[in-house]
């Protein structure tokens, strides 16, 4: 692999309890691609994804092996907040806050200390920009985030990741509970994006893998139920010519 | 088939005999005591206070006046106690490692559960024994607000769960993983979305407050004057119904009074409407 890495994942293991989630995963997420992790339900994707930001420090029970660095350092012994404040995080359905949409877009960096109205309005007006949102919504800025489509309240919680200024962005199938259209769109917004920021997405839509990232990551279960990485490369290799044979069956439909 | 039709209509007939006996009754109620006291109910009934004696002279002024302070007193001390209780037991009480908070957790629950059915003049006795004797705040809006308050926190406590507990985990999560702290997440994401639940648990113990007799009949004295300080004892206007009812021969000023409570509760309910929906909007 040629592209600088920005996260790396060294023997990681997870654990719930005695149940081996993710075993002794080792991959690089490269600097400004975007990177998919695909793999059949329950294979330990979204666990995965949800190490690089420690949102499972949230399950009892829960404990590591190995390591995942972030700009060489070690997110476990990072603080919590600097950590999610470099990896943002949007998941699978919109999930808005009951406020308007200027506010929902201003919370990240109102937490992080910011109080300059003008600044504040700034930040808001290019997170909803770069998020390919503005147009839409410019004029409703006070209205509640309820009142946006679907598709739109996705772009919301992207605009709303963007905020506070993230390294890295975690997607947990962004697009599942959108139509086709307002899918297309976030992933037009995801190519745009990635020139600024790294992006990791997990996706059950092995086309929309093909289509928008640049390395992907296939994870199955093994006999324990257990996520194992069975693949990790740049997804064109990944998709024509695929080394391992269980890889070359999950793409090609045979199952999944 | 003709005789499932039959089953069908005479369960619907029996539900809706059901609903209209329920109705009828609740109306007669309501509609005797406001028809009857509406009648003695005059400008001077609210401005002047009882004079006592056996004909049961004079207004409703003083315990107008003793009942709202009384709620405004039990509320300052429930409000904080019961919400924050809440907000413990459904976003802290979990994440806690410590065996015995955990341990502390399970007897809360129980303990809440237990005391929301407990008999009113259970907490007042409890009151008379803490508050009135062994503290020495005798009869008084202290006691009677103290007493009050262990009345009506399990009530806050559950009705503040229940809000916490319908707030979607991902408005948690989203907050979380924009890197807020718990205590920022639960101020500025998860209370805000609950608050509409919560206040109605606060106007439902308002109500109790003014509805509730025995408790305050043991805390609160009865003296008609009207209270002056935290130390001085009062009446409350269903303790003056009580009064009024039972050691006067003024039985129609009872119904009046009954009357200004009935449209009081009536009036708070209409709030927890209201409320609820301008703060849901």
């Amino acid at each position: 692999m040629t592209d600088k890495t920005v996260m790396k994942t060294i023997n990681y293991s997870l654990f719930y309890g005695s149940f081996k989630a993710l075993c002794s995963i080792t991959m690089d997420i490269p600097v400004n691609r975007i990177t998919a992790i695909i793999g059949p339900s329950g294979c330990g994707k979204s666990s995965l994804l949800r190490s690089f930001n420690r949102m499972n420090d949230l399950i009892s029970g829960m404990r590591t092996e190995g390591s995942i660095l972030i700009d060489g350092k070690d997110v476990c012994s990072a603080d919590v907040v600097e950590l999610r404040k470099k990896v943002g995080m949007v998941f699978q359905r919109p999930n808005p806050f009951p406020k308007s949409i200027f506010d929902n877009v201003a919370y990240g960096p109102r937490i992080h200390g910011i109080r300059d109205k003008y600044k504040l309005a700034a930040i808001v007006e290019q997170s909803i920009r770069d998020a390919a949102l503005w147009d839409e919504v410019k004029d409703d800025l006070g209205k509640s985030a309820f009142t946006l489509s679907g598709g739109q309240q996705q772009r919301l919680c992207i605009a709303r990741a963007l905020a506070v200024e993230p390294e890295v962005i975690l997607m947990d199938e962004p697009a599942s509970a959108l139509d086709p259209v307002a899918t297309l769109k976030i992933e037009e917004l995801m190519e745009k994006l990635k020139s600024r920021y790294t992006i990791v997405v997990v996706t059950h839509n092995m086309k929309q893998a093909a289509r928008v990232s640049d390395y992907t990551a296939f994870l199955l279960t093994d006999l324990e139920r257990s996520g194992n990485l069975i693949e990790f490369g740049p997804t064109i290799d990944m998709f024509t010519n695929p080394t391992d044979t269980r890889t070359e069956d999950y793409i090609s439909g045979r199952f999944g | 088939m003709i005789f499932r039709k039959f089953k069908q209509s005479f369960a619907f007939s029996a539900m809706w005999l059901a609903c209209g006996l329920t109705v009828a009754i609740l109306l007669a109620v309501i509609g005797y005591v406001i028809i009857r006291g509406f009648a003695h109910i005059n400008m001077d009934f609210f401005l002047t206070a009882p004079r006592g004696g056996l004909s049961g002279e004079g207004g409703i002024s003083s315990t107008i006046i003793a009942t709202l302070y009384l709620m405004g007193t039990t509320l300052f001390f429930a409000t904080p106690l019961g919400v924050g209780a809440g907000i413990f037991l459904v976003e802290y009480a979990d994440s806690v490692r410590s065996r015995f908070v955990q341990k502390l957790v399970v007897i809360a629950r129980f303990g809440v559960e237990t005391l929301a059915g407990v008999p009113s003049i259970v907490f007042g006795l409890f009151g008379y024994a803490l508050f009135v004797t062994t503290l020495h705040f005798g009869f008084s809006i202290l006691s009677a607000a103290l007493a009050g308050t262990c009345l009506v926190i399990p009530v806050i406590i559950r009705t503040t769960e229940e809000a916490l507990k319908a707030v979607p985990n991902s408005y948690r999560e989203a907050s979380l993983a924009m890197g807020a702290g718990k205590w920022e997440t639960i101020w500025k994401v998860v209370l805000p979305s609950a608050i509409t639940g919560i206040s109605t648990g606060i106007v439902l113990s308002a109500g109790r407050i003014v509805s509730e007799t025995a408790i305050f009949y043991v805390t609160l004295g009865g003296s008609y004057r009207t209270p002056t300080s935290l130390m001085s004892g009062g009446r409350t206007m269903a303790l003056h119904v009580y009064y009024l009812a039972m050691e006067t021969r003024a039985f129609d000023k009872a119904l009046a009074t009954g009357a200004v409570l009935v449209v009081l509760i009536i009036i708070l309910n209409l709030v927890i409407n209201t409320v609820s929906r301008w703060l849901s909007t």
